[in-house]
């Protein structure tokens, strides 16, 4: 078991999270904007066009806490006289605020740290830009601000959660792509969200990140994809790191003690 | 190569890279790896040679665990995005995270490293100063193999899929750049122990590298390609070439042992080098994370399907996909 399962909410307050139903997604970004204003996000770079449809932010970052993907996706024609098609894939990513946080485990610091919420969140105060969350995360949503130093992700809104308020991407976002509450309850709807559009002929749509049996124990922040996951830039099936961490202790151990040994052979035998 | 590897076959998005790429710098990180396991294992060989009458081997393995291990302390608050800030590490002890970990073992190395330095080279309290370099020897051995698991616990996928071998590959590395400094430094007559650690630590280096290099995952082509692959066949080259210059002429001449020690040295550093660009190529790809986790779960699926469970999916022929009109918001409306 996780040390990030300390402090996790046991008693009266639920874990809240984020469900991120993408088949509702229009791609207008209200999320991102939103984020930036509320938290006071940094602008990262000057203007710059990817040329990767309408995505110009490209991925989450220190500056990027809400990113909205958007993908093309060709679909051959089934009448060989007709033009093939395209269909528009859009999804709003963010920090998974996982059950088995490794940004979490590996602060040397105690930087970041579980909120009462069930949150995963950077104490700015603290924090001292050494860098090893953002080489932990499976997902590569942390990362150190340039010029800054610290590393910086979504905090869920720690401060609106503190009052009362949904997050500021939830808040704004016009379609109820993003939806915020208690996640016993999200996972409900998502799951008969899911029948639904099955039901309806979405082969392809699955849910990301839900099973709290997964490799980080279930995301506090879930989502609907209607395509494979690395479709919208998401590994299929992250682990996280600390999860063999006692194995590697015993072997570095084994190691230790074998240096020892071995130095202590090295002198065993040698004349003078 | 299995054949599976020909092929690669995966989706990303925009080819754009899903892990991030690490922040640490390459001669902060990698040359603070390579210095602390060449104090950690100096630190051992000056125990050793304070208690077989090797007052030449003691003076020079202390003085150069105290030098690596302050370069390696300064090459560390280098690194941080804010160094002023160091001493947070000190704020919290966790199990769970290695650096934190390292920070206690160096806060308690350092200290005896430096005390045992000082004693031999001002002759104090040299009962106490033996004391403190036993110490420092027993300590130092953490120092020289935590960095694997400090490299090993992240999502890096060359890092992390050589996790089980990567101590013993840094535990040889160190032994071999300890004993070649010291056979470089110290006088023949007394570097005995020194080369022979040097040649053990370059074999176990070699052998467990190959190892490292040779096993069944995609991220180990990270280790033979680009800058890394050339950095570990110099590496290579630097170690075996080293021992075998030590082994056969290092108890006859001083320039052959300090050239051959040197070598070995420099093939310890190399190495350390190469694993972490290795690494660092390999949160550029997406295949490294995509290609292995897809196999994982087709396996999972394989398995399950042969152990005669009904899939879950109930198997209805779906006619097209979800309707237009059906409601606002339905993104997936195919346009053909």
């Amino acid at each position: 078991m996780s040390v990030t399962q300390l402090g996790m909410p046991s008693v009266g307050v639920p874990r809240k999270g984020f469900f991120t139903d993408t088949s509702l997604c229009i791609g207008c970004k209200a999320c991102e904007v939103a984020c930036k204003e509320w938290n006071d996000v940094p602008a990262d770079t000057d203007l710059q066009i990817t040329g990767e449809s309408f995505d110009n932010t490209s991925a989450l970052g220190a500056n990027t806490w809400r990113h909205v993907a958007f993908i093309e996706k060709q679909v051959p024609a089934t009448d060989p006289s007709a033009h093939d098609g395209v269909k528009w894939l859009m999804s709003s990513d963010v920090c998974k605020h996982c059950t088995h946080a490794a940004c979490l485990d590996v602060c040397p610091t105690g930087a970041l740290f579980r909120t009462e919420h069930g949150t995963v969140v950077v104490q700015q105060d603290i924090c001292n830009g050494c860098g090893y969350c953002v080489s932990a995360c499976p997902y590569g949503v942390i990362d150190q601000r340039k010029g800054d130093g610290r590393a910086f992700k979504c905090t869920m809104c720690y401060d609106r959660l503190e009052a009362g308020e949904e997050p500021a991407c939830a808040k704004a976002c016009p379609t109820k792509s993003i939806q915020f509450g208690e996640l016993d309850e999200l996972r409900e709807r998502a799951d008969a969200r899911l029948v639904e559009l099955k039901e309806r002929g979405e082969e392809n749509a699955q849910l990301y990140g839900r099973d709290p049996d997964n490799g980080v124990g279930g995301d506090g922040a879930f989502f609907l994809l209607l395509d494979e996951p690395e479709t919208y830039g998401l590994p299929p099936d992250p682990i996280v790191t600390t999860r063999d961490l006692p194995a590697m202790w015993k072997r570095a151990a084994g190691a230790a003690a074998g240096l020892l040994a071995g130095a202590a052979l090295a002198f065993w035998g040698a004349k003078k | 190569m299995s054949p599976r590897r020909q092929k690669e076959e995966f989706t990303s998005y925009y080819g754009r890279p899903i892990l991030k790429e690490p922040t640490w710098e390459a001669l902060d990180i990698a040359g603070y790896i390579f210095a602390g396991g060449l104090a950690g294992a100096s630190s051992l060989l000056a125990a050793g040679a304070q208690h077989s009458g090797r007052p030449g081997l003691e003076r020079s393995a202390k003085l150069t665990a105290l030098t690596a291990i302050s370069a390696s302390v300064v090459a560390l608050v280098h690194d941080l995005g804010r160094p002023d800030r160091f001493l947070n590490m000190l704020r919290v002890a966790k199990p769970t995270s290695p650096m934190s970990v390292g920070s206690w073992i160096l806060s308690v190395y350092g200290p005896l490293a430096g005390a045992t330095a000082a004693s031999n080279v001002l002759g104090l309290l040299p009962r106490a100063g033996r004391l403190a370099g036993l110490g420092a020897a027993v300590t130092g051995t953490g120092v020289a193999t935590y960095t694997a698991v400090l490299i090993g616990d992240t999502a890096v996928p060359t890092w992390h899929d050589a996790h089980d071998v990567l101590p013993f590959v840094f535990a040889g590395s160190a032994a071999a750049s300890a004993g070649g400094v010291a056979a470089a430094l110290s006088p023949v007559a007394e570097a005995g122990p020194a080369r022979r650690m040097a040649v053990g630590g370059a074999v176990l280096e070699t052998a467990m590298s190959m190892v490292m290099e040779r096993r069944d995952h995609l991220s180990t082509e990270t280790l033979h390609t680009g800058k890394a692959g050339r950095l570990l066949r110099l590496s290579k080259a630097c170690t075996v070439g080293g021992a075998v210059g030590l082994a056969l002429g290092g108890g006859k001449s001083r320039a052959v042992s300090a050239l051959g020690g040197l070598a070995v040295a420099a093939g310890s550093a190399l190495l350390r080098f190469g694993v972490f660009e290795a690494g660092r190529a390999s949160t550029r790809d997406p295949k490294y994370v995509v290609v292995p986790q897809r196999e994982r779960l087709g396996k999972q699926a394989e398995a399950q399907e042969n152990g005669g469970q009904q899939p879950l999916e109930k198997a209805q022929p779906q006619p097209q996909r979800a309707g237009q009109g059906e409601g606002a918001g339905v993104s997936a409306a195919s346009m053909v």
